[in-house]
Protein backbone atom coordinates (compact mmCIF):
# COMPACT_ATOMS: atom_id res chain seq x y z
CA UNK A 1 0.00 0.00 0.00
CA UNK A 2 1.02 3.62 -0.64
CA UNK A 3 1.36 5.99 2.33
CA UNK A 4 2.15 9.71 2.27
CA UNK A 5 3.71 11.03 5.46
CA UNK A 6 4.05 14.60 6.69
CA UNK A 7 6.49 14.41 9.58
CA UNK A 8 7.54 17.11 12.04
CA UNK A 9 11.30 17.52 11.57
CA UNK A 10 13.13 19.48 14.24
CA UNK A 11 16.90 19.31 14.57
CA UNK A 12 17.01 19.96 18.35
CA UNK A 13 15.28 21.76 21.21
CA UNK A 14 16.55 25.17 20.15
CA UNK A 15 15.71 25.08 16.46
CA UNK A 16 12.23 25.57 15.04
CA UNK A 17 10.67 22.63 13.23
CA UNK A 18 8.59 22.16 10.11
CA UNK A 19 6.52 19.46 8.42
CA UNK A 20 8.36 17.47 5.72
CA UNK A 21 6.63 15.25 3.14
CA UNK A 22 7.75 11.65 2.51
CA UNK A 23 6.21 9.11 0.19
CA UNK A 24 6.30 5.34 0.73
CA UNK A 25 4.87 3.50 -2.28
CA UNK A 26 5.24 -0.11 -1.10
CA UNK A 27 4.18 -0.58 2.53
CA UNK A 28 3.05 -4.01 3.73
CA UNK A 29 -0.28 -3.71 5.53
CA UNK A 30 0.89 -6.19 8.21
CA UNK A 31 3.64 -3.83 9.34
CA UNK A 32 3.26 -1.97 12.60
CA UNK A 33 3.39 1.82 12.41
CA UNK A 34 6.92 1.82 13.80
CA UNK A 35 8.09 -0.83 11.32
CA UNK A 36 6.79 1.42 8.57
CA UNK A 37 8.93 4.24 10.01
CA UNK A 38 11.90 1.83 10.18
CA UNK A 39 11.52 1.28 6.42
CA UNK A 40 11.43 5.03 5.87
CA UNK A 41 14.53 5.53 8.02
CA UNK A 42 16.51 2.80 6.19
CA UNK A 43 15.81 4.56 2.91
CA UNK A 44 16.72 7.96 4.37
CA UNK A 45 20.02 6.53 5.65
CA UNK A 46 20.74 4.96 2.21
CA UNK A 47 20.21 8.36 0.63
CA UNK A 48 22.54 9.92 3.23
CA UNK A 49 19.72 11.88 4.90
CA UNK A 50 19.02 12.27 8.60
CA UNK A 51 16.62 9.53 9.80
CA UNK A 52 13.44 10.46 11.71
CA UNK A 53 14.00 10.26 15.48
CA UNK A 54 11.19 8.63 17.47
CA UNK A 55 11.05 6.95 20.87
CA UNK A 56 10.38 3.23 21.15
CA UNK A 57 11.50 0.27 23.21
CA UNK A 58 9.45 -2.91 23.82
CA UNK A 59 7.15 -2.58 20.78
CA UNK A 60 4.63 -4.69 22.71
CA UNK A 61 2.48 -1.82 23.95
CA UNK A 62 3.58 -2.11 27.58
CA UNK A 63 6.66 0.03 28.13
CA UNK A 64 5.32 3.53 27.45
CA UNK A 65 8.29 4.75 25.41
CA UNK A 66 6.65 5.18 22.01
CA UNK A 67 4.00 7.66 21.03
CA UNK A 68 3.35 10.59 18.74
CA UNK A 69 0.33 12.30 17.26
CA UNK A 70 -1.15 10.92 14.03
CA UNK A 71 -3.60 13.22 12.22
CA UNK A 72 -4.31 15.11 15.43
CA UNK A 73 -4.90 12.04 17.61
CA UNK A 74 -2.35 10.73 20.13
CA UNK A 75 -1.32 7.14 19.27
CA UNK A 76 -3.47 7.29 16.12
CA UNK A 77 -7.02 6.27 15.27
CA UNK A 78 -7.33 2.91 17.12
CA UNK A 79 -8.54 3.16 20.73
CA UNK A 80 -6.67 1.54 23.61
CA UNK A 81 -3.40 1.04 21.76
CA UNK A 82 0.07 2.54 21.46
CA UNK A 83 1.62 3.40 18.06
CA UNK A 84 3.85 0.30 18.20
CA UNK A 85 0.74 -1.90 18.34
CA UNK A 86 -1.02 0.07 15.62
CA UNK A 87 -0.88 -1.68 12.26
CA UNK A 88 -0.91 -0.25 8.75
CA UNK A 89 -4.05 -2.24 7.86
CA UNK A 90 -6.04 0.36 9.82
CA UNK A 91 -5.18 2.93 7.15
CA UNK A 92 -6.37 3.39 3.58
CA UNK A 93 -4.16 2.93 0.54
CA UNK A 94 -2.83 6.35 -0.45
CA UNK A 95 -3.73 7.95 2.89
CA UNK A 96 -1.91 11.12 3.99
CA UNK A 97 -0.76 11.03 7.62
CA UNK A 98 0.50 13.96 9.69
CA UNK A 99 2.94 12.90 12.42
CA UNK A 100 3.74 15.37 15.21
CA UNK A 101 5.44 15.08 18.61
CA UNK A 102 3.52 15.47 21.91
CA UNK A 103 3.14 19.24 22.18
CA UNK A 104 3.41 20.68 25.69
CA UNK A 105 5.59 23.25 27.40
CA UNK A 106 6.51 20.59 29.97
CA UNK A 107 7.56 18.13 27.22
CA UNK A 108 10.30 19.95 25.26
CA UNK A 109 11.12 18.42 21.87
CA UNK A 110 14.52 16.69 21.83
CA UNK A 111 14.46 15.91 18.10
CA UNK A 112 11.72 15.27 15.52
CA UNK A 113 9.04 13.12 17.22
CA UNK A 114 11.02 12.65 20.43
CA UNK A 115 10.16 14.63 23.55
CA UNK A 116 11.67 14.86 27.03
CA UNK A 117 9.18 13.39 29.53
CA UNK A 118 11.41 14.00 32.56
CA UNK A 119 8.58 16.07 34.04
CA UNK A 120 6.67 12.82 34.67
CA UNK A 121 9.65 11.38 36.57
CA UNK A 122 9.78 14.47 38.77
CA UNK A 123 6.02 14.15 39.54
CA UNK A 124 6.61 10.54 40.64
CA UNK A 125 9.67 11.57 42.67
CA UNK A 126 7.53 14.18 44.45
CA UNK A 127 5.29 11.54 46.05
CA UNK A 128 4.44 8.60 43.81
CA UNK A 129 5.81 5.98 46.18
CA UNK A 130 5.15 4.27 49.51
CA UNK A 131 7.73 4.50 52.29
CA UNK A 132 8.10 0.94 53.52
CA UNK A 133 10.64 -0.56 55.84
CA UNK A 134 12.74 -3.10 54.00
CA UNK A 135 13.10 -6.65 55.24
CA UNK A 136 11.76 -10.03 54.31
CA UNK A 137 8.76 -10.20 52.01
CA UNK A 138 5.47 -9.83 53.94
CA UNK A 139 3.10 -12.80 54.11
CA UNK A 140 0.57 -12.98 51.31
CA UNK A 141 -2.90 -11.76 52.39
CA UNK A 142 -1.50 -10.45 55.68
CA UNK A 143 -3.30 -7.20 54.92
CA UNK A 144 -6.89 -7.74 53.75
CA UNK A 145 -7.71 -5.73 50.61
CA UNK A 146 -11.25 -5.62 49.16
CA UNK A 147 -11.39 -7.22 45.71
CA UNK A 148 -12.91 -4.08 44.13
CA UNK A 149 -10.11 -1.88 45.44
CA UNK A 150 -7.46 -4.30 44.23
CA UNK A 151 -9.03 -4.24 40.75
CA UNK A 152 -9.43 -0.44 40.65
CA UNK A 153 -5.86 -0.02 41.86
CA UNK A 154 -4.60 -2.39 39.18
CA UNK A 155 -6.59 -0.51 36.51
CA UNK A 156 -4.88 2.74 37.56
CA UNK A 157 -1.49 1.02 37.79
CA UNK A 158 -1.82 0.03 34.13
CA UNK A 159 -0.69 3.59 33.26
CA UNK A 160 2.57 3.31 31.30
CA UNK A 161 3.33 7.06 31.51
CA UNK A 162 3.50 7.45 27.74
CA UNK A 163 2.23 11.04 27.88
CA UNK A 164 -0.65 10.67 25.40
CA UNK A 165 -3.04 12.25 27.95
CA UNK A 166 -0.92 15.42 28.01
CA UNK A 167 -0.64 15.41 24.22
CA UNK A 168 -4.39 15.04 23.69
CA UNK A 169 -5.48 17.54 26.35
CA UNK A 170 -6.34 20.99 24.92
CA UNK A 171 -4.64 22.39 28.04
CA UNK A 172 -1.63 20.02 28.03
CA UNK A 173 -2.71 18.91 31.49
CA UNK A 174 -1.08 15.96 33.24
CA UNK A 175 -4.22 15.32 35.31
CA UNK A 176 -4.86 11.78 34.05
CA UNK A 177 -1.26 10.65 34.55
CA UNK A 178 -0.97 12.23 38.01
CA UNK A 179 -4.40 10.88 38.99
CA UNK A 180 -3.50 7.33 37.90
CA UNK A 181 -0.28 7.42 39.89
CA UNK A 182 -2.07 8.83 42.95
CA UNK A 183 -4.99 6.40 42.62
CA UNK A 184 -3.14 3.11 42.36
CA UNK A 185 -1.50 3.80 45.71
CA UNK A 186 -4.41 5.59 47.39
CA UNK A 187 -6.72 2.61 46.83
CA UNK A 188 -4.49 0.24 48.80
CA UNK A 189 -3.86 0.11 52.55
CA UNK A 190 -0.11 0.38 51.92
CA UNK A 191 -0.64 3.77 50.26
CA UNK A 192 -3.08 5.12 52.83
CA UNK A 193 -0.59 6.59 55.38
CA UNK A 194 0.89 9.02 52.83
CA UNK A 195 -2.31 9.62 50.88
CA UNK A 196 -2.77 13.31 51.72
CA UNK A 197 0.86 14.30 51.49
CA UNK A 198 1.18 12.44 48.19
CA UNK A 199 -1.70 14.24 46.48
CA UNK A 200 -0.49 17.67 47.65
CA UNK A 201 3.10 17.11 46.52
CA UNK A 202 2.40 15.45 43.18
CA UNK A 203 -0.23 18.02 42.16
CA UNK A 204 2.09 20.86 43.18
CA UNK A 205 4.91 19.32 41.13
CA UNK A 206 2.64 18.98 38.06
CA UNK A 207 1.81 22.69 38.36
CA UNK A 208 5.49 23.58 38.75
CA UNK A 209 6.39 21.61 35.62
CA UNK A 210 4.06 23.84 33.58
CA UNK A 211 1.25 21.41 32.78
CA UNK A 212 -2.17 23.00 32.35
CA UNK A 213 -5.35 22.47 34.36
CA UNK A 214 -7.97 19.81 33.68
CA UNK A 215 -11.17 21.14 32.11
CA UNK A 216 -13.02 17.82 32.04
CA UNK A 217 -13.21 17.51 28.24
CA UNK A 218 -12.29 13.81 28.47
CA UNK A 219 -9.92 13.72 25.50
CA UNK A 220 -7.19 12.07 27.66
CA UNK A 221 -9.44 9.16 28.60
CA UNK A 222 -10.33 8.69 24.92
CA UNK A 223 -6.73 8.34 23.69
CA UNK A 224 -5.22 6.53 26.69
CA UNK A 225 -3.71 3.23 25.46
CA UNK A 226 -4.48 1.71 28.88
CA UNK A 227 -8.01 3.22 29.07
CA UNK A 228 -7.42 4.99 32.39
CA UNK A 229 -10.72 6.67 33.32
CA UNK A 230 -11.73 10.17 34.43
CA UNK A 231 -12.92 8.62 37.70
CA UNK A 232 -9.24 8.63 38.75
CA UNK A 233 -9.04 12.39 38.17
CA UNK A 234 -12.08 12.91 40.42
CA UNK A 235 -10.34 10.79 43.09
CA UNK A 236 -7.27 13.02 42.82
CA UNK A 237 -9.45 16.15 43.17
CA UNK A 238 -11.16 14.62 46.21
CA UNK A 239 -7.86 13.73 47.86
CA UNK A 240 -6.32 17.09 47.06
CA UNK A 241 -9.32 19.13 48.28
CA UNK A 242 -9.52 17.03 51.45
CA UNK A 243 -5.78 17.27 52.07
CA UNK A 244 -5.73 21.04 51.52
CA UNK A 245 -8.24 21.68 54.29
CA UNK A 246 -7.50 18.98 56.82
CA UNK A 247 -3.75 18.35 56.66
CA UNK A 248 -1.94 19.06 59.92
CA UNK A 249 1.58 20.45 59.62
CA UNK A 250 4.41 18.46 61.15
CA UNK A 251 4.64 18.86 64.92
CA UNK A 252 1.04 20.03 65.32
CA UNK A 253 -0.51 16.64 65.89
CA UNK A 254 -2.68 17.94 68.73
CA UNK A 255 -4.33 20.29 66.23
CA UNK B 1 0.25 26.34 62.13
CA UNK B 2 -1.00 27.72 58.85
CA UNK B 3 -3.92 30.07 59.36
CA UNK B 4 -7.21 29.52 57.58
CA UNK B 5 -6.42 32.57 55.47
CA UNK B 6 -3.07 31.14 54.35
CA UNK B 7 -4.74 27.80 53.69
CA UNK B 8 -7.39 29.49 51.52
CA UNK B 9 -4.74 31.39 49.58
CA UNK B 10 -2.68 28.27 48.99
CA UNK B 11 -5.80 26.36 47.94
CA UNK B 12 -6.72 29.09 45.47
CA UNK B 13 -3.20 29.17 44.07
CA UNK B 14 -3.46 25.54 42.90
CA UNK B 15 -5.26 24.69 39.69
CA UNK B 16 -7.49 22.20 41.52
CA UNK B 17 -8.47 24.86 44.06
CA UNK B 18 -9.50 27.25 41.29
CA UNK B 19 -11.46 24.49 39.60
CA UNK B 20 -13.27 23.68 42.85
CA UNK B 21 -14.23 27.36 43.19
CA UNK B 22 -15.40 27.50 39.58
CA UNK B 23 -17.51 24.42 40.32
CA UNK B 24 -19.08 25.83 43.49
CA UNK B 25 -19.81 29.26 41.98
CA UNK B 26 -21.08 27.54 38.83
CA UNK B 27 -23.49 25.49 40.94
CA UNK B 28 -24.76 28.68 42.61
CA UNK B 29 -25.26 30.35 39.22
CA UNK B 30 -27.01 27.33 37.67
CA UNK B 31 -29.42 27.16 40.64
CA UNK B 32 -30.07 30.88 40.26
CA UNK B 33 -30.69 30.57 36.51
CA UNK B 34 -33.21 27.77 37.12
CA UNK B 35 -35.01 29.80 39.79
CA UNK B 36 -34.96 32.90 37.56
CA UNK B 37 -36.56 30.96 34.70
CA UNK B 38 -39.27 29.45 36.91
CA UNK B 39 -40.06 32.93 38.24
CA UNK B 40 -40.23 34.40 34.74
CA UNK B 41 -42.45 31.63 33.41
CA UNK B 42 -45.19 33.13 35.62
CA UNK B 43 -45.71 35.45 32.65
CA UNK B 44 -47.99 32.67 31.34
CA UNK B 45 -50.21 33.14 34.43
CA UNK B 46 -50.96 36.71 33.34
CA UNK B 47 -50.05 40.30 34.12
CA UNK B 48 -51.18 40.25 37.78
CA UNK B 49 -49.27 37.10 38.70
CA UNK B 50 -45.95 38.28 37.22
CA UNK B 51 -46.23 41.79 38.66
CA UNK B 52 -47.18 40.40 42.09
CA UNK B 53 -44.06 38.21 41.96
CA UNK B 54 -41.92 41.25 41.04
CA UNK B 55 -43.39 43.26 43.94
CA UNK B 56 -42.79 40.40 46.34
CA UNK B 57 -39.09 40.33 45.35
CA UNK B 58 -38.77 44.11 45.64
CA UNK B 59 -40.41 44.08 49.07
CA UNK B 60 -37.51 41.97 50.34
CA UNK B 61 -35.54 45.25 50.52
CA UNK B 62 -32.07 44.78 52.01
CA UNK B 63 -32.31 41.01 51.63
CA UNK B 64 -32.69 41.47 47.87
CA UNK B 65 -29.45 43.46 47.78
CA UNK B 66 -27.74 40.84 49.89
CA UNK B 67 -28.72 38.16 47.37
CA UNK B 68 -27.65 40.39 44.47
CA UNK B 69 -24.29 41.01 46.12
CA UNK B 70 -23.81 37.29 46.73
CA UNK B 71 -24.59 36.48 43.09
CA UNK B 72 -22.26 39.22 41.88
CA UNK B 73 -19.48 37.80 44.06
CA UNK B 74 -20.12 34.32 42.63
CA UNK B 75 -19.97 35.70 39.07
CA UNK B 76 -16.72 37.58 39.75
CA UNK B 77 -14.99 34.56 41.35
CA UNK B 78 -16.24 32.30 38.52
CA UNK B 79 -14.87 34.64 35.86
CA UNK B 80 -11.55 35.57 37.50
CA UNK B 81 -10.62 31.96 38.32
CA UNK B 82 -11.64 30.80 34.83
CA UNK B 83 -9.56 33.45 33.08
CA UNK B 84 -6.53 32.70 35.26
CA UNK B 85 -6.80 29.00 34.44
CA UNK B 86 -7.28 29.77 30.76
CA UNK B 87 -4.07 31.82 30.69
CA UNK B 88 -2.21 28.99 32.46
CA UNK B 89 -3.61 26.44 30.02
CA UNK B 90 -2.58 28.51 27.01
CA UNK B 91 0.94 28.79 28.38
CA UNK B 92 1.07 25.00 28.84
CA UNK B 93 0.67 24.44 25.07
CA UNK B 94 2.87 27.10 23.43
CA UNK B 95 2.92 25.47 19.98
CA UNK B 96 -0.28 24.23 18.36
CA UNK B 97 -0.72 21.01 16.42
CA UNK B 98 -0.60 21.35 12.63
CA UNK B 99 -3.46 18.85 12.52
CA UNK B 100 -5.92 18.74 15.40
CA UNK B 101 -8.82 16.34 15.73
CA UNK B 102 -11.08 15.49 18.67
CA UNK B 103 -12.10 11.99 19.67
CA UNK B 104 -14.49 12.70 22.51
CA UNK B 105 -14.33 16.37 23.52
CA UNK B 106 -17.69 18.02 22.86
CA UNK B 107 -18.11 21.40 21.16
CA UNK B 108 -19.56 22.74 24.43
CA UNK B 109 -16.59 21.57 26.54
CA UNK B 110 -14.03 23.17 24.22
CA UNK B 111 -15.85 26.51 23.96
CA UNK B 112 -16.53 27.29 27.65
CA UNK B 113 -14.03 30.16 27.45
CA UNK B 114 -15.92 31.57 24.43
CA UNK B 115 -19.51 31.11 25.62
CA UNK B 116 -18.59 32.36 29.13
CA UNK B 117 -17.46 35.91 28.27
CA UNK B 118 -20.34 36.37 25.78
CA UNK B 119 -22.77 35.34 28.54
CA UNK B 120 -21.10 37.81 30.93
CA UNK B 121 -21.63 40.60 28.38
CA UNK B 122 -25.22 39.44 27.91
CA UNK B 123 -25.88 39.56 31.67
CA UNK B 124 -24.71 43.21 31.77
CA UNK B 125 -26.97 44.03 28.81
CA UNK B 126 -29.89 42.07 30.31
CA UNK B 127 -29.71 43.92 33.66
CA UNK B 128 -29.47 47.29 31.88
CA UNK B 129 -32.34 46.35 29.58
CA UNK B 130 -34.99 44.83 31.87
CA UNK B 131 -33.92 45.96 35.36
CA UNK B 132 -32.50 49.46 34.82
CA UNK B 133 -34.49 50.23 31.67
CA UNK B 134 -31.71 51.34 29.32
CA UNK B 135 -31.99 50.57 25.57
CA UNK B 136 -35.72 50.16 26.26
CA UNK B 137 -37.85 53.05 24.91
CA UNK B 138 -41.16 51.94 26.47
CA UNK B 139 -39.77 51.13 29.94
CA UNK B 140 -42.20 51.60 32.83
CA UNK B 141 -40.38 52.46 36.06
CA UNK B 142 -43.46 51.74 38.23
CA UNK B 143 -42.51 48.05 38.34
CA UNK B 144 -44.94 46.97 35.61
CA UNK B 145 -42.65 44.06 34.74
CA UNK B 146 -45.21 42.41 32.49
CA UNK B 147 -45.42 45.51 30.31
CA UNK B 148 -41.63 45.91 30.21
CA UNK B 149 -41.06 42.33 29.12
CA UNK B 150 -43.77 42.38 26.44
CA UNK B 151 -42.76 45.80 25.07
CA UNK B 152 -39.07 44.88 25.17
CA UNK B 153 -39.44 41.60 23.28
CA UNK B 154 -41.74 43.07 20.59
CA UNK B 155 -38.48 44.46 19.23
CA UNK B 156 -37.24 41.67 16.91
CA UNK B 157 -33.45 42.32 17.17
CA UNK B 158 -33.74 42.35 20.98
CA UNK B 159 -35.58 39.02 20.99
CA UNK B 160 -33.04 37.50 18.59
CA UNK B 161 -30.19 38.64 20.84
CA UNK B 162 -31.87 36.99 23.84
CA UNK B 163 -32.49 33.75 21.93
CA UNK B 164 -28.86 33.56 20.78
CA UNK B 165 -27.68 34.22 24.33
CA UNK B 166 -29.92 31.42 25.62
CA UNK B 167 -28.45 29.00 23.06
CA UNK B 168 -24.98 29.87 24.39
CA UNK B 169 -26.25 29.43 27.95
CA UNK B 170 -27.50 25.97 26.96
CA UNK B 171 -24.06 25.00 25.64
CA UNK B 172 -22.31 26.40 28.70
CA UNK B 173 -24.63 24.56 31.12
CA UNK B 174 -24.56 21.28 29.16
CA UNK B 175 -20.86 20.95 30.03
CA UNK B 176 -20.74 22.96 33.25
CA UNK B 177 -23.62 21.24 35.04
CA UNK B 178 -21.86 17.84 35.05
CA UNK B 179 -18.31 19.20 35.04
CA UNK B 180 -18.92 20.82 38.44
CA UNK B 181 -19.40 17.39 40.03
CA UNK B 182 -16.18 16.07 38.49
CA UNK B 183 -14.23 19.16 39.61
CA UNK B 184 -15.51 18.74 43.15
CA UNK B 185 -14.26 15.13 43.06
CA UNK B 186 -17.72 13.56 42.79
CA UNK B 187 -17.61 10.81 40.20
CA UNK B 188 -19.01 7.32 40.34
CA UNK B 189 -19.42 5.17 37.22
CA UNK B 190 -22.96 4.32 38.29
CA UNK B 191 -24.13 7.92 38.57
CA UNK B 192 -21.88 9.91 36.20
CA UNK B 193 -23.68 8.90 32.98
CA UNK B 194 -26.98 9.96 34.59
CA UNK B 195 -25.47 13.26 35.75
CA UNK B 196 -24.15 13.91 32.22
CA UNK B 197 -27.53 13.23 30.63
CA UNK B 198 -29.25 15.36 33.29
CA UNK B 199 -26.89 18.25 32.47
CA UNK B 200 -27.90 18.12 28.80
CA UNK B 201 -31.59 17.84 29.76
CA UNK B 202 -31.22 20.85 32.06
CA UNK B 203 -29.49 22.83 29.29
CA UNK B 204 -32.31 22.06 26.85
CA UNK B 205 -34.97 22.89 29.47
CA UNK B 206 -33.29 26.26 30.17
CA UNK B 207 -33.05 27.03 26.46
CA UNK B 208 -36.65 26.05 25.59
CA UNK B 209 -38.18 27.57 28.73
CA UNK B 210 -36.43 30.91 28.36
CA UNK B 211 -36.82 31.41 24.62
CA UNK B 212 -40.52 30.48 24.82
CA UNK B 213 -41.11 33.94 26.32
CA UNK B 214 -39.78 36.14 23.47
CA UNK B 215 -41.21 33.70 20.90
CA UNK B 216 -44.66 33.79 22.51
CA UNK B 217 -44.53 37.57 22.55
CA UNK B 218 -43.38 37.88 18.92
CA UNK B 219 -46.03 35.34 17.86
CA UNK B 220 -48.69 37.31 19.72
CA UNK B 221 -49.65 34.62 22.25
CA UNK B 222 -48.68 37.03 25.01
CA UNK B 223 -49.75 40.62 24.49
Amino acid sequence: MRIVLHIWRQKNGRSSGKMVRYELPDINSHMSFLEMLDVLNERLIEKGEDPVAFDHDCREGICGMCGFVINGTAHGPVRGTTVCQLHMRHFQDGEELYLEPWRAKAFPVIKDLMVDRGAFDRIIAAGGYVSVSTGSAPDGNAIPIPKDNAELSMDAAACIACGACVAACPNASAALFTAAKISHLALLPQGEPERHQRSLRMVAQANTEGFGACSNVGECEAVCPKKITLENIARMFRDYIGASWTRRPAGASRG
Amino acid sequence: MASTFQRTLRFYEATIGKKALIAVTGAILVLYVVGHMIGNLQIYLGREALNAYAHKLHDLGPLLWLVRGFLLLAVVVHIVASIQLWLMNRAARPSRYVRQSWVKATFASRTMIVTGPILAAFIVYHVLHLTVGRFHPGFNHELDVYHNVVAGFRNVPTSVAYIVAMALLGYHVSHGAWSMFQSAGLHHPRYMPIVQKAAVALAIALFVGNISIPISILAGFIR
